[in-house]
């Protein structure tokens, strides 16, 4: 009886049985390449293990957002790598996307001298490999910069130098108050907005919505300057010299070389592709819908904004989270330019200096997965968002 | 979709039939070397050197190697092939060095390679001697007026190679100085090089054979000077997987009878000459006396070969690194009877 339920016309076991058997020959593979390696590595007397993560990593880092030094362990460096690689990748994102929009848009625009320029850069930035433009930005571009004691000075607070670009540096007494009426701003701004969207949808009121979410956004710490003791000085960066020759800055914040440069080139070159997408979205959008608009009498701005975006949205979200990813898996090439993202600290200098191939590379690997999956998952649900709501 | 599957059984029995061909390579070191006969069939010898750094590795325009660790490569392709040119070069960055060895792209890694106790114990690599004393010191440009590592402030950037006891060295100086420093490593020797030509840092750092040559590579070599301190140990030596004690004799004792014939005067001119030599220790390097070759599977005549073919040690340090300006003065990399440190066990 029971044989009969197995029978090959059950359809469910039809189904089954071969997802079965393929899910126990993917399992028996990826176990023979443990088994193997294993085996390897203990007859070339190679240890395995994640304990190394505790030692102390005693290699200092350029750059980290996080308090680092060569005391700290192989994990804190692996940190300070991950911070360093979603810090440029939000950067890139960022400026690829405005960047993107604007030339997306522009490519459109009626005026010839807007359209061309915006199809030119498309053209060359999209067909150069990345890898050469951050030789460009960093190699040619920013190695033209002058020395310290020759910086592109800006109002003699900032300073632009081959060493770096030096900014001001934020001191906030009580910055956990301002913090906290900025988040009661926003908390504000979402109240209003719904108010105004319901007063418009009920009574066909107009509010001017965008102006009061501004002023709040002002307003509310602004108090918290005034009343509560927050107060914001700056530190600005001050020349200092090292011997006869040899400059630097000292005090504010000093913004790498090879951030800039790895920045500039990731969103530089995503930005064209974020562009397509965007021309694609707004094309994609029926021209009827315009003629409509306009016919009501909407103007030129405002059928952009609220009747050709919104549906173009739909258009371009799902293939601009691609470049997204690309972007973030692309600032991996940092390396070459010695920014100390995961892969030069933790998959190159941890890994060279602990020697445990096997255990990095995966370690790095599952990471990039995770902030790619991590990024999906938020742009599908902004996806769904902005998706068609049947009524 | 059971055609589709059996595409899967098929694409997994096929991994599995290639991870099994894979596995050749390797394996625990028996009474016979695997590495030896691997070598002897394929006809050279496999070996890793740098990407380029003037005196020890080196290819010129014409993709000829030349230097003391690829003498190292070409000593143990003599000894084992009879024939000092059969080497396979590949240049490898410092990152990746150790992974080629252990992962048996290359069976023999001669590339300035520091030998400290956690390489040697801990990832599967052997050690089999050194060919270069060397030592950490810093470049920095003459006008700097920097004249000491004593000059050096808080705020220096120093610039040097990833994944190299460089970087490790350069912490701990700066830190028992007590200096704040910006680091800032490259991948590659020739970014450093450039980086620093640039002025993107003060001060470039490795060891001071290495700065003596990249100082060569600079746009203008004068404008920079070596400091005189040495701030650490590097002894240099060429690298084998651990588990082939056979192979790792072989490398040893072709690195050791160079030196050992540097110390009783045979060179590539007069080794062959020598064979009825009043000295035993002399007729041993050439081959007339004893069967040492005979302890690693090869002929009477491995060290002879290496000798005419290489040339001895001091032959290889005059012509790569003395004689190209690099470091004229030999200091520890002289015999230790004549006041170096170069002593090798004897070969008997």
């Amino acid at each position: 009886m029971i044989f009969k339920k197995f029978n090959i016309e059950n359809k469910k076991a039809r189904d089954l049985i071969p997802q079965a058997i393929t899910v126990l020959a993917l399992l028996s593979v990826i176990i023979y390449f443990a088994t193997n390696a294993q085996i390897n590595m203990g007859n070339r007397g190679i240890s395995f293990g994640f304990g190394f993560l505790n030692q102390e990593a005693s290699f200092d880092i350029t750059f980290s957002m996080i308090e680092y030094d060569g005391s700290h362990s192989y994990g804190r460096a692996f940190l300070v790598g991950l911070l360093n690689t979603i810090l440029v990748s939000v950067i890139g994102i960022f400026f690829a996307t405005i960047i993107g929009v604007v030339v997306g848009v522009s490519r459109l625009s009626d005026n010839y001298l807007i359209a061309k320029v915006a199809e030119w850069y498309v053209e060359i930035f999209r067909n150069i490999p990345l890898i050469l433009q951050i030789f460009f930005w960093y190699f040619a571009a920013l190695r033209a910069l002058p020395l310290p004691e020759n910086g592109i000075s800006f109002n003699d607070i900032s300073f632009l130098t081959i060493k770096g670009w030096y900014v001001p540096k934020f001191i906030w007494t009580n910055f956990n108050i301002f913090l906290l009426s900025v988040i009661a701003a926003f908390i504000a701004i979402y109240f209003i907005n719904s108010y105004a969207t319901k007063q418009r949808e009920q009574f066909g009121k107009q509010l001017p919505a965008t102006s009061i979410s501004l002023a709040t956004l002002i307003l509310i710490p602004l108090i918290t300057f005034l009343f509560l003791g927050v107060s914001l000085t700056f530190e600005y960066p001050v020349l200092k010299q090292l011997s006869s020759t040899v400059y630097t800055y000292e005090g504010g914040v000093s913004i790498i070389p090879e951030l800039i440069a790895l920045a500039l080139a990731l969103s530089m070159y995503t930005a064209t592709f974020i562009a397509e997408n965007v021309r694609a979205g707004i094309l994609g959008v029926g021209k009827g819908q315009k003629e409509a608009a306009a016919s009501i009498g909407l103007n030129k701005n405002q059928i952009l904004k609220l009747v050709v975006m919104p549906q173009a949205l739909r258009i371009i979200i799902p293939p601009t989270t691609n470049q997204y990813l690309n972007l973030t898996k692309n600032s991996s090439l940092a390396a070459a330019i010695a920014y100390p993202d995961i892969v030069l600290v933790f998959a190159g200098t941890a890994l060279m200096q602990t020697g445990r191939a096997i255990e990095i590379i995966s370690i790095t690997m599952l990471t990039y997965l995770t902030l790619s999956i991590s990024i999906s998952m938020f742009m599908n649900w902004y996806n769904k968002k902005m998706a068609i709501k049947e009524k | 979709m059971i055609k589709s599957i059996k595409t899967w059984i098929f694409v997994g029995f096929a991994s599995l039939l290639l991870v099994a061909c894979g596995q050749g390579g390797g394996g625990a070191g028996s009474k016979k070397s695997k590495t030896l006969d691997n070598t002897k069939k394929a006809g050279f010898v496999k070996c890793g050197v740098s990407q380029g750094l003037p005196g020890f590795s080196n290819a010129d325009a014409s993709g000829n190697w030349s230097g003391i660790d690829v003498d190292v490569c070409r000593a143990v392709a003599a000894a084992v092939l009879g024939d000092a040119d059969k080497v396979k070069y590949t240049p490898l960055s410092a990152k990746e060095r150790f992974t080629a060895l252990t992962s048996g792209e290359i069976d023999v890694l001669a590339r300035n390679t520091t030998w400290t106790l956690s390489r040697d114990a801990d990832i599967g690599l052997t050690f089999v001697g050194v060919n270069f004393y060397d030592g950490q010191g810093f470049m920095v440009r003459k006008n700097s007026g920097i004249n000491s590592v004593n000059d050096f402030k808080n705020g220096i950037s120093a610039c040097t190679n990833t994944g190299t006891t460089t970087e490790l060295n350069m912490r701990d100086f700066f830190n028992s100085k007590n200096i704040s420093y910006e680091p800032i490593a490259f991948e590659k020797a020739d970014e450093v090089v450039q980086a620093y030509d640039a002025g993107r840092c003060d001060t470039y750092t490795t060891d001071k054979s290495g700065l003596a040559a990249q100082r060569t590579k600079m746009s203008n070599p004068d404008e920079h000077k070596v400091l005189p301190e040495t701030i650490s140990k590097e002894p240099l030596g060429p690298v084998v997987r651990q588990g082939d004690a056979v192979w790792e004799d072989i490398v040893r004792w072709s690195l050791n009878t160079m030196i050992e014939a540097e110390e009783y005067g045979v060179n590539s001119s007069n080794a062959s000459s020598l064979k009825d030599s009043e000295n035993p220790a002399i007729k041993r390097l050439v081959g007339s006396e004893g069967e040492l070759g005979a302890a690693f599977g090869l002929d009477n005549e491995w060290s002879l070969r290496i000798i005419e073919q290489v040339g001895n040690y001091g032959e290889s340090y005059k012509k790569h690194i003395a004689d190209t300006g690099i470091l004229p003065n030999r200091g520890p990399n002289q015999l230790w009877t004549k006041g170096g440190i170069l002593y090798v066990p004897p070969a008997r």
